[in-house]
């Protein structure tokens, strides 16, 4: 559809807004609804709108297969990895408390490190499921 | 070391994602993530034999708001199966993965086998029972993957298959827990387990007892919910077999017990509902159906497959004794049976890797150029018989106490025919690799297979006879996990 104007041009406004409010729903998850599971669907529904648009190899270059499946390993680390930072530090698994100076700010940082690694992965995840099932037959 | 159940979970899923991006060595990787495992386990084990039970809050938030981690000897004891059998298929399976899986997949299964892991342990380790329908997914999601990687393309049939067994299997131990948490308002298995009895006559309760039962029996291949199991254990690639056939039942067993004796009580389950005769008869039928039908199988892996789906059946008729020394048996037979499993199908995937195929007209006079591995198979064989001297007369020897002591003689009669049928599957499995011509010796390349398949496939053949004469290990922890879940 990259030949289609309007269809173009408006896919190209609303990207942006599309990321922006997938951020949006990343880091005001703790403070009301959101959170890295929706975040990650939204900015990959943003990367489907282009590959929609611009087709699929013009997105596969954009973001090749290999950063998606770092990607989606990086995400459950850096969940796991919080969960071994608080063991090193002297609490539980996942026990925020331990991450800052006094409880709410560790519970602060805590949450916003496991959403983020929720969104990376979701986010991936949803590219690749997409790459695998609109690539299928090509290669 | 306070820290041992949840490093019991954490380590493989760390693992994993490791296995995912890593082009190459990724089997250095499961390895390490298998042996540490297992060091966990057994640290654990010796420190529940201590204290009997372990607690972990997960975030340091207290149940019933936070999700507990709790292992009991008897979780402490499928964890050490578990790891145990996992350290030995790693260890095994280097060539047979080579060799069997194509080469940009090689990484991808063991990321899945990591996963697979990660959810077996943390079905036994949580004390949640919305995070057991977690980790079952986990690991149900995984071995279809697993079993879809088999160069077979009937693989691919047989995981669609268990797939949409477990899915429904899965889903109706969604509802039961659903159900609960409406009707109690908690997850937490111990915190039910005070607030059900007040309401447990109620029909949601009842029909989540229901909707439990039938799906984790699924999950467990429980006749006659057994169909997904032979064609998933005969297409799977070798060591996926082993780990399945000697782990993953054993794992949903241990569900069963966990929710029958410590959610819903024993007192409701047997005293109550009388499932026993639902599983007591099933059972029974499961035990002659599955022998009968391994008697006239071709295929060695099948004959396995079915003998799994008996076995299967003598450990839930210990469970419908609902006495404890039928829940000993069970628990018992549970362990011994993954022995004797984990052993005969890590010897069938020597025989998989050597001659290519596993069908017995292809196995003829093979124990005449592997002896080793077919020494394996007729140790394991008797195992699977009961033999004296072997793990298997143990547990069975257990059982049929059990049965006395019920007055059930019947059973006891059941358990010796059964035995004189498995003796029938498994000699024919001798006669065709001992006593039969045939082109497994005529080839040069059919040798036997290398050292470090042999240790790990006679380690357990050696524990299955160690394990038959000294019994203290099993029986001893068995007894005991036994009492606590009769009586809390």
């Amino acid at each position: 559809m990259d030949n289609n104007l309007i269809v173009r041009e408006v896919a190209n406004l609303f990207l942006p807004i599309i990321v922006l409010f997938g951020l949006y729903v990343q880091f005001h998850g703790d403070f009301g609804p959101g959170g890295g599971f929706q975040a990650g669907v939204i900015i990959a529904v943003g990367v489907i709108l282009y590959a929609l648009v611009h087709g699929l190899t013009k997105t596969r270059q954009l973001i090749p297969l290999r950063v998606i499946r770092v990607l989606m390993a990086v995400g459950l680390l850096l969940y796991a990895g919080t969960g071994i930072a608080t063991l090193l530090l002297g609490g539980e698994f996942l026990n925020y408390n331990v991450l800052g100076s006094d409880p709410l700010t560790g519970q602060h940082v805590g949450i916003l490190l496991i959403e983020l690694g929720v969104g990376i992965t979701v986010a991936a995840v949803m590219v690749m499921i997409f790459y695998a099932f609109a690539g299928r037959g090509r290669e | 070391m306070e820290h041992l159940p949840v490093l019991q979970v954490v380590i493989p899923l760390v693992l994993a994602p490791f296995c995912f991006v890593m082009a190459r060595h990724t089997w250095l990787v499961a390895l390490a993530g298998s042996v540490l495992s297992l060091v966990c386990s057994v640290l654990l084990l010796i420190q529940l034999l201590a204290v009997g039970t372990v607690d972990y809050f997960v975030g340091g938030w207290p149940p019933p708001w936070g999700i507990e981690l709790r292992i009991d000897l008897l979780g402490g004891f499928v964890l050490l199966l578990v790891s145990l059998i996992a350290a030995l298929v790693v260890t095994w399976a280097h060539d047979t993965v080579e060799s069997e899986i194509r080469d940009d997949q090689i990484n991808l299964f063991w990321c899945m086998f990591l996963l697979c892991l990660t959810g077996s342990f943390g079905i036994v380790v949580t004390g949640d029972v919305f995070n057991v329908f977690v980790f079952l997914e986990i690991t149900s999601l995984s071995t279809y993957t697993m079993i879809a990687l088999g160069r077979d393309r009937r693989a691919l049939m047989a995981s669609f298959r268990y797939l949409v067994m477990g899915t429904v299997g899965a889903t109706f131990i969604l509802i039961a827990v659903g159900l609960l948490y409406m009707m109690t308002g908690t997850l937490n298995m111990a915190d039910l387990a005070v607030r059900l009895p007040a309401i447990q006559d109620t029909t949601t309760v009842r029909a989540a007892f229901a909707f439990f039962t039938v799906g984790v029996s699924l999950k467990i291949a429980l006749f006659p919910l057994h169909q997904w199991l032979p064609n998933a254990y005969t297409y799977a690639p070798s060591a996926v077999t082993v780990f399945l056939a000697a782990t993953s039942t054993k794992v949903s067993l241990y569900v069963l017990l966990r929710f029958f004796f410590t959610v819903f009580g024993a007192d409701y389950v047997f005293g109550d509902l009388h499932v026993d005769y639902v599983l007591l008869p099933l059972s029974i039928v499961a035990i002659f159906v599955a022998s009968i039908i391994a008697v006239y199988q071709e295929d060695l892996k099948r004959i396995l497959a079915y003998s799994s789906v008996a076995q299967i059946g003598y450990m839930t008729l210990g469970i419908s004794l609902a006495n404890a020394q039928g829940l000993t048996a069970a628990i018992v037979h549970m362990f011994n049976h993954g022995l004797i499993k984990g052993g005969l199908f890590l010897a069938v995937g020597g025989l998989c890797l050597r001659i290519g195929s596993t069908r017995l007209s292809d196995l003829r006079g093979a124990g005449r150029t592997m002896p080793w591995t077919m020494g394996a198979i007729v140790i394991g064989g008797c195992a699977l018989i009961g033999v004296p001297l072997t793990a298997g007369f143990v547990s069975k020897w257990y059982l049929v106490i059990a049965a006395l002591e019920k007055d059930m003689w019947y059973v006891a009669v059941a358990i010796f025919t059964a035995s004189i049928i498995a003796a029938a599957y498994v000699w024919r499995v001798i006669e065709h690799l001992y006593f039969q011509q045939g082109y497994a010796e005529a080839s040069t390349l059919r040798s036997e297979v290398p050292l470090y398949m042999l240790l790990p496939t006679w380690l357990l053949i050696a524990m299955l006879i160690w394990l038959g004469i000294d019994t203290d290990l099993t029986v001893g922890i068995a007894e005991r996990a036994a009492q606590s879940l009769v009586a809390p």
